[in-house]
């Protein structure tokens, strides 16, 4: 053990640390987000390497060493470049659960082989947080294929419940924690196989009742989770390098998951609960009964959008399900070259993950800058001549502002306040809070019943024949 | 050791809540996925572990993590990359005001052969 040669890696952690900050702190603007993410790689990339040298100086590593990190990194690296290169943006939301899953299960494999490895000779305080690593980073694991099962459509996305969960989990989890404190008095590899087997199970339990509406906070607490299993494996293996990092990304899931649930105006225990978009919810108090909804034809609709002066589209993820992005972002444009000033009115929940129906918009060449936050755009609702709602319904419900509806108080887009409004929809169905969106009812809004893909290119087509 | 890790794990927690908050919502997938890769870091401790390992069991779960991990930090930075190269400000095709068509036909001519005017 020479003193300098431990001291250089260190500080090597330490510039790979402050790289991961420094590319954070520059997503803080899309224009400096790539920087970011090279910064954060030149990080990887050191902290990697120090690592490399720390083995070979320390000198144990044997020839079964390299060929398992060799076979690793080309089968691991392989399939994550491959995944990565390939994968459509509508299924991000799987790809990141994917991610958040492997870093899970690489975390508790690290505590798992250390436990395996020292046993009974590792002071307690450490094996706190090798039970701890084991623990989140399996329900880590678990969680993160439903969660990813779910949003691929392997597994329903309806809340999948029995009565009766509710005790199970609370005895999985119980399970989890109890036998995790005895093996820190007591340890043993059948104790060690009990914790692993519970929290695995209490992943798949935790997250199998939860909606596909609220995906957007599941993957937010399961990246969070994986933070924090990555920060406990560096405590266990003593690396400050895995504990910074991993708090890091432990507070970005942190504030990801407030956001999201916030913007639905459920707390995250609510949501864990599960049970939300199962159909059972109230929907006596929505809206009068028998109010007429008014339908408009292609024509009427796109005469209405070549002559307005300011038009606000309203993207939920119905437009990401049809795949109409590029649609969307075609007939955005032919309005724009008309001279109608085009926004987007991005929810925070608009798809399937945080700032997810950006990335489809970016996708579809739409600029950046006319993607508008819900504070930023909601005053502008008033002057807007049409706002043009696309697979978009509980995030425009008014009767989130009135008490006792099952979205009551949920932050919504103040699309009512427009001047008119068409809906392009393809039938009266409900979203997922399953109740009638009162938008639909409203004199000034119209319904254009139709599949959001053809629907705009119909519109398009119109624009282009009626004003050439 | 313990505690000297602990007061680093609690004030990154309290850098990471800064930095992360500051953030447009705009960016949250991309931010989501970068600290994806970040939580990559990971290899470095499944390399650790594959480098101590000595018995079969050891070198099948050191395979598996770092395999895991590699996988997780190329496939984050690649995927935040591709994601982060579609975010553009205003592409040359549409200048309001102009025809998509001829705003293409101008950016071509004006900017030479490979016809891309980047932002």
């Amino acid at each position: 053990m020479t003193g300098t040669f431990n001291t250089i890696i260190q500080l090597i952690y330490l510039a790979a640390a402050s790289c991961f900050v420094l590319g954070l702190h520059l997503m803080n603007t899309p224009a400096t987000a790539r920087r970011g993410n090279q910064v954060s790689v030149a990080g990887m990339v050191a902290a990697l390497l120090a690592t490399g040298a720390l083995v070979i100086h320390d000198g144990v590593i044997g020839a079964g060493g390299w060929i398992v990190i060799a076979a690793g990194v080309v089968v691991g690296g392989g399939l994550g470049l491959f995944a990565a290169r390939t994968v459509r943006m509508t299924a991000m939301p799987q790809l990141v659960s994917v991610f958040n899953a492997v870093g899970g299960g690489a975390a508790a494999l690290v505590a798992i082989r250390d436990y395996m490895e020292l046993g009974s000779h590792v002071a307690a305080a450490t094996s706190v947080t090798t039970v701890l690593d084991v623990i989140i980073g399996s329900v880590t694991f678990s969680g993160s294929i439903i969660a990813a099962g779910k949003l691929q459509g392997m597994i329903t996305s309806a809340p999948v419940t029995f009565p009766g969960a509710r005790v199970v989990n609370l005895l999985l989890a119980a399970a989890a924690v109890g036998v995790g404190a005895y093996l820190i008095a007591a340890p043993g590899m059948i104790g060690l196989g009990v914790v692993i087997a519970a929290a695995l199970v209490f992943g798949i339990s935790m997250v199998m009742p939860i909606g596909g509406a609220d995906m957007p906070v599941v993957i937010s607490l399961l990246n969070a989770f994986t933070g924090t299993a990555v920060a406990m494996a560096g405590f266990v293996i003593d690396n400050t390098g895995l504990i910074i990092a991993g708090a890091l990304v432990g507070a970005s899931g942190g504030i990801l998951t407030k956001l999201m649930a916030d913007a639905m105006n459920r707390s995250i225990g609510a949501i864990m609960l599960g049970g939300f978009g199962s159909g059972d919810a109230v929907a006596a108090l929505a809206g009068p009964a028998g109010a007429s909804v008014q339908t408009i034809a292609a024509d009427d609709a796109a005469i209405q959008l070549a002559y307005a002066s300011k038009v606000i589209i309203v993207p939920g993820y119905g437009l990401a399900a049809a795949q109409a992005q590029h649609e969307v972002a075609a007939l955005a444009d032919l309005l724009e070259s008309r001279g109608v000033e085009v926004s987007y009115a991005i929810h925070p929940v608009a798809g399937r993950m945080p700032g997810h129906m950006n990335v489809l918009l970016a996708e579809a060449n739409v600029p950046y800058p006319l993607l508008k936050e819900m504070d930023e755009i909601n005053p502008e609702f008033p002057r807007a001549d049409v706002a043009l709602v696309i697979g978009a319904n509980d995030v425009t419900n008014p009767a989130a502002r009135r008490p006792g509806t099952a979205i009551s108080g949920m932050p919504i887009l103040d699309v009512d306040a427009a001047k008119s409004v068409i809906v392009i929809k393809r039938s009266m169905g409900h979203g997922y809070a399953g109740i009638d969106n009162e938008l639909y009812t409203n004199p000034k809004t119209s319904m254009f019943f139709a599949d959001a893909k053809k629907g705009l290119a119909e519109l398009t087509a119109a624009v282009k024949t009626l004003v050439g | 050791m313990l505690l000297t890790d602990f007061i680093i794990f609690v004030l990154s927690l309290w850098v990471g809540f800064e930095v992360i908050s500051k953030v447009p919502a705009t960016l949250h997938t991309p931010l989501m996925s970068a600290a994806n890769s970040i939580h990559g870091i990971v290899l470095a401790g499944a390399i650790i572990i594959a480098a101590t390992a000595h018995s079969l069991a050891g070198y099948v779960l050191a395979f598996i993590a770092v395999a895991f991990a590699a996988m997780n930090v190329v496939g984050g930075y690649v995927v935040t990359g591709r994601m982060l190269k579609m975010f553009r400000r205003r592409t040359p095709a549409a200048v309001p005001g102009g025809r998509q068509a001829s705003a293409v036909a101008a950016g071509t001519a004006a900017s030479g052969p490979d016809g891309r005017v980047t932002s």
